[in-house]
């Protein structure tokens, strides 16, 4: 092996690369996106090519760790994640009515980002020598463990997150074989329990942007503007769009959220259901990509590991592109790879990291 | 389902000893993945087919809506047009002013706001009460209106904190002003801010950024002169409504000045002179229909109106029983008493009734065949044997009387109708009343009664149901000094484009004139007005006179103003005097002027109102203004006087 030329060292870094296509050509989308839904502020594209940099950074230091040192570390990194939710309800910083957010000194940090990597690696491992189809009480405690982190972040109140932890979870369940008959079941009683949950548990603001998303012209001027400015913006985009630097809905600041929630309809309005499609299908082919390397993984904690934090990513995709365009309700989740922040790119960066890890070292048992 | 790994088969007794069996856990994880990701296929293909459906299907309408987000119509409204006398002296113009606008969605706390800016200046109840009506009415992120006419120390304690008060805009605008004051008030009228009533009928294009609008005077009538078309700007508007930049622009079209027939100082010599009466003089060029003065007392200042009078000022205005509000020279009736005389023989002659030298033996009493009511003369013991003329030059009641009778009602009417009695002369200003000539219809319809002998002698002498306005007065004297030549009254004399400056002078508009069988008939009843002056009841104004001065003077015995009831009228002249009339016209070889003065209670009209209409014929015919009158009655600088007449 060749050390020193280029494909040398790519041969001895372990990584995916159809997967590493896959992301480069979104992010980089994404890149050419925020320029013009930032209103041109090159700081601004920059400061995200930056962080998504260091994701890849991330990623690619994870991707060479073998899957046991993730597989010890799990119960761990999910105690400690549990510990800081509980600590963020005793002395969180309160930010837009929410308490999400822990001042450390340094870093203003979220701890229910740890449980979206937490969850699924607890779950994987949890799973990793019980034999499969799980057995009830199997089940049950994998469903506290989604329950536990789940409840914490939804009462601080983070829908948003709440939901990718429960996905998560929840995929972790299904794929490990979960029966179909437990699921009718849990179904049906899902069906009982929303209008206690909507009674009890959900707060007034998620409540309100339920009720506007079912009708969102009854308050246009409120919690509705942000949906029907969002629709203007993809609508008017029609098939090929208005062209880059072209949409008046995101320049002139009309669509709130444009370079973060809501880019996503600054994308529709410049570049029209072509580019919407084009993008529909690249996120289609990274999730198609990732779920075929958690099928080659070697055991069950590499497998449901892997799975699990591909069906992160695609809920980050599915809900914001379906919130932005008005079929789902306004639930805060950034669209993965596209929208300008930093901290669930971080997480999801990490997440691809794992899930190389996972495939590279497939020939390698997580043990 | 076939596995790509294994195709081991479980063993036997998986049932009894569960242990994990990688082959198994194999296959089952790779068919959950194969149905999980045909559920991200669907999920992915629903956001798909939203787009279609938002992209696609519904493109047209979304392309509406983000061009209506966009792109937002503002208007420019016009400048109006000034109003100048005939001279060129000015009475109408605009000045800059300054106003507080708030746009309510701009500002994070309305009350707020509203509490923080009536700490700084002054804001009544009725300023929010007005802002708050109209926030609703307006769309959003349009600035409303709060406070008017800011003073400087207003507008300097604003700039200080207008940075924190999102939304609240001190803002330039242009605002009517009348320099002269009430001067011509009654012309001139005024405008005022447009209200609700006004708004349901206008333009909405026209008037929108427009707050004001002539109520009444000129400033209504010519509304539409002076007021210009309203430009529009398109401009691309962000979220908050802040203009970025226009994409296109109609400019607004200034509105045009007008140029009035009044003569200002003579306007000035006619409401001096009649101040300390409730009354009004209107002076008409007979030859064309020129009004040039129209003055009623008492005046108010029309700039009280511009910006929304306060409530105390109105109500003195409006409860005043002197009623300065009243344009008595075109809404004030009048019984036109002896006035009506020289029509009245004019029409005996026309209808062969009469001739000129025909004489009646008055002895200061008419008895009307089958009636026991007496009907007197005004002066006791009679005129003797009276012809046309010294009927007239006297004032003569019994020989009107004996015409009336010999005429008949319907034919009084018939003829008198030619003169606009009872209808309105159709001048350029807002409101004139067509008062009343009654004839046997009229009170059939109102009254339900037949008519009587007694109301024609009543009739006859201008008593009665007879009813005129002061400007149907001159303007009947107006026509009976061209013998029949018969012009519309107006005060409108040209119009001026503020840009070019052109001048559009206004033609005189010629009603049908009044004909009658010869000539001479005119003669006789001009030569009867002639000697009222020369020996008769107005020989006092006579004296000194540079001209020769043809009239007649009333006395009207009842008070009408306003009310026709008769019951009122009967209990009120029991403690009223009589109202003073007097019409003329002069010179009487080449008339220039026609003059109806009419001064309510002001007694009789030889002693009250000719003296005034003396006054007003000397300053117009031998150009006679004292100092008091003329100062500050300059033509405007910018302005080429039209000596041309």
């Amino acid at each position: 092996m060749d050390r020193n030329s280029v494909g040398g060292m790519l041969k001895w870094i372990s990584f995916d690369l159809p997967l590493v296509l896959g992301l480069l050509a979104v992010s980089g989308l994404g890149l050419v996106v925020l320029y013009s839904a930032g209103q041109r502020n090159l700081d601004l594209v920059i400061g995200q090519a930056i962080r998504l940099g260091l994701g890849f950074a991330i990623m690619l230091t994870l991707a060479q760790i073998p899957p046991y040192h993730f597989r010890f570390w799990s119960p761990w990194i999910y105690v400690a994640g549990i510990l800081l939710l509980l600590a963020v309800i005793v002395v969180g910083d309160i930010s837009k009515g929410a308490q999400r957010w822990l001042d450390l000194g340094v870093v203003r940090f979220q701890p229910s980002e740890i449980m979206k990597l937490a969850v699924p690696m607890t779950m994987a491992w949890f799973f990793a020598e019980k034999p499969l189809p799980p057995r009830l009480p199997h089940l049950l405690a994998g469903a506290l463990i989604t329950a536990i982190p789940f409840v914490l972040i939804a009462k601080q109140p983070d829908l948003g997150t709440a939901l990718v932890v429960g996905c998560a979870g929840g995929v972790a369940l299904f794929l490990a074989g979960l029966s179909w008959v437990i699921m009718l079941g849990l179904a049906a009683l899902l069906a009982a329990v929303i209008p206690l949950f909507w009674t009890f548990v959900m707060h007034d603001y998620q409540r309100q942007r339920v009720l506007t998303f079912l009708d969102p012209e009854s308050d246009p001027l409120g919690t509705g503007y942000h949906i029907i400015q969002s629709k203007i913006a993809i609508g008017s985009g029609g098939i090929y769009g208005k062209g880059w630097l072209n949409g008046t809905q995101s320049h002139l600041d009309f669509l709130p959220e444009g370079s973060t929630d809501f880019i996503f309809a600054a994308f529709s309005e410049e570049f029209g259901l072509v580019g919407g499609c084009l993008l529909l299908t690249l996120y289609f082919f990274i999730i198609a990509r990732c779920l075929y390397m958690a099928t080659r993984a070697p055991d069950t904690y590499g497998r449901l590991l892997a799975g699990s934090l591909t069906v992160i990513f695609f809920v980050y995709a599915f809900v914001n592109s379906g919130m932005v365009s008005g079929l789902l309700p306004v639930v805060g989740l950034p669209l993965p790879l596209f929208s300008y922040g930093g901290t669930s790119l971080v997480t999801i960066m990490a997440g691809f990291g794992m899930l190389m890890s996972v495939y590279s070292h497939r020939r390698t048992p997580s043990r | 389902m076939r596995s790509w790994r294994s195709k081991a088969k479980p063993p036997a007794d998986k049932l009894l000893v569960r242990e994990k069996d990688d082959a198994i856990e194999s296959e089952l994880f790779f068919r959950r993945v194969l149905i999980t990701l045909f559920a991200v296929f669907l999920a992915l293909l629903s956001v798909s087919g939203r787009l279609v459906y938002l992209q696609v299907l519904n493109h047209d309408r979304f392309t509406t809506l983000s061009e209506s987000n966009r792109v937002r119509l503002q208007p420019l409204p016009p400048t109006r047009g000034f109003i100048y006398d005939r001279k060129g002296v000015k009475l109408a113009d605009n000045l800059a002013s300054y106003h507080l606008e708030v746009t309510p969605e701009q500002s994070k706390d309305l009350d707020a706001t509203l509490t923080a800016l009536r700490e700084r200046i002054e804001l009544s109840d009725a300023d929010i009460e007005r802002f708050r009506k109209l926030v609703r009415r307006n769309p959003p992120y349009t600035g409303t209106p709060l406070r008017f006419q800011l003073t400087d120390e207003e507008i300097a304690r604003l700039a200080i904190d207008l940075y924190r008060l999102p939304g609240v805009e001190v803002k330039a605008d242009l605002t009517r002003h009348y320099p002269l004051k009430s001067l011509g008030v009654h012309v001139l009228g005024y405008v005022g801010r447009i209200d609700e009533a006004e708004l349901r009928k206008l333009d909405p294009g026209q008037y929108s950024g427009s707050t004001h609008i002539g109520k009444t005077g000129v400033e209504r009538s010519y509304e539409d002169v002076l007021r210009g078309r309203t430009g529009y700007q398109q401009v691309e508007t962000n979220a908050e409504g802040r203009p970025l930049r226009v994409l296109r622009s109609t400019a607004p079209v200034p509105g045009k000045h007008i140029h009035l027939t009044i003569d200002l100082r003579l306007q000035a010599v006619a409401e001096k002179v009649l101040e300390g009466h409730n009354g009004a003089i209107v002076a008409l060029d007979p030859r064309n229909g020129e009004v040039l003065a129209l003055a009623s007392q008492p005046i108010y200042d029309p700039n009280l109106f511009v910006n929304g009078i306060d409530f105390a000022s109105y109500r003195q205005l409006n409860t005043s029983k002197d009623r300065p509000l009243l344009n008595r020279a075109l809404r004030g009736i009048y019984p036109p008493g002896s006035t009506i005389k020289p029509l009245m023989a004019l029409a005996g002659l026309e209808y062969g009734v009469v001739n000129r030298y025909s004489g009646v033996f008055c002895a200061g009493v008419y008895r009307l065949p089958g009636v026991s009511r007496k009907f007197r003369d005004w002066k006791r013991g009679g005129h003797g044997s009276v012809s046309m003329d010294r009927a007239i030059a006297q004032s003569c009641d019994v020989y009107f009387y004996d015409l009336a009778i010999s005429l008949g009602i319907d034919r009084i009417h018939e003829f008198l109708d030619k003169f606009s009695m009872g209808r309105p002369t159709g001048i350029d200003l807002p409101g004139e009343k067509g008062a009343l000539l009654p004839s046997k219809a009229w009170k059939r319809k109102v009254h339900k009664q037949d008519w009587f002998g007694g109301d024609t002698l009543s009739a006859g002498i201008g008593q009665g149901y007879f009813l005129a306005t002061p400007l149907q007065l001159a303007h009947a004297v107006a026509v009976i000094s061209q013998r029949g030549d018969n012009y519309q009254p107006r005060v409108l004399h040209a119009t001026e484009d503020p840009s070019t400056r052109v001048k559009t002078l206004v033609e005189p508009r010629q009603l049908p004139p009044v004909t009658v069988k010869n000539p001479r008939f005119w003669d006789a009843i001009i030569t009867g007005m002639i000697h009222v002056i020369e020996g008769g009841t107005a020989h006092k104004i006579g004296i000194g006179a540079k001209y020769r001065i043809a009239g007649k003077t009333g006395t009207a015995q009842v008070f009408t103003l306003g009310q026709s009831e008769r019951y009122d009228a009967k209990r009120l002249a029991k403690h009223l005097l009589d109202h003073a009339l007097f019409i003329a016209f002069a010179p009487v070889d080449d008339p220039r002027i026609a003059v109806a003065v009419i001064a309510e209670h002001g007694g009789g009209g030889s002693a009250t109102a000719a003296p005034l209409a003396r006054k007003v014929m000397d300053a117009y015919l031998l150009d006679q203004y004292d100092e008091t009158i003329s100062a500050g009655l300059e033509p405007a600088q910018d302005v080429r006087s039209d000596g041309s007449e």
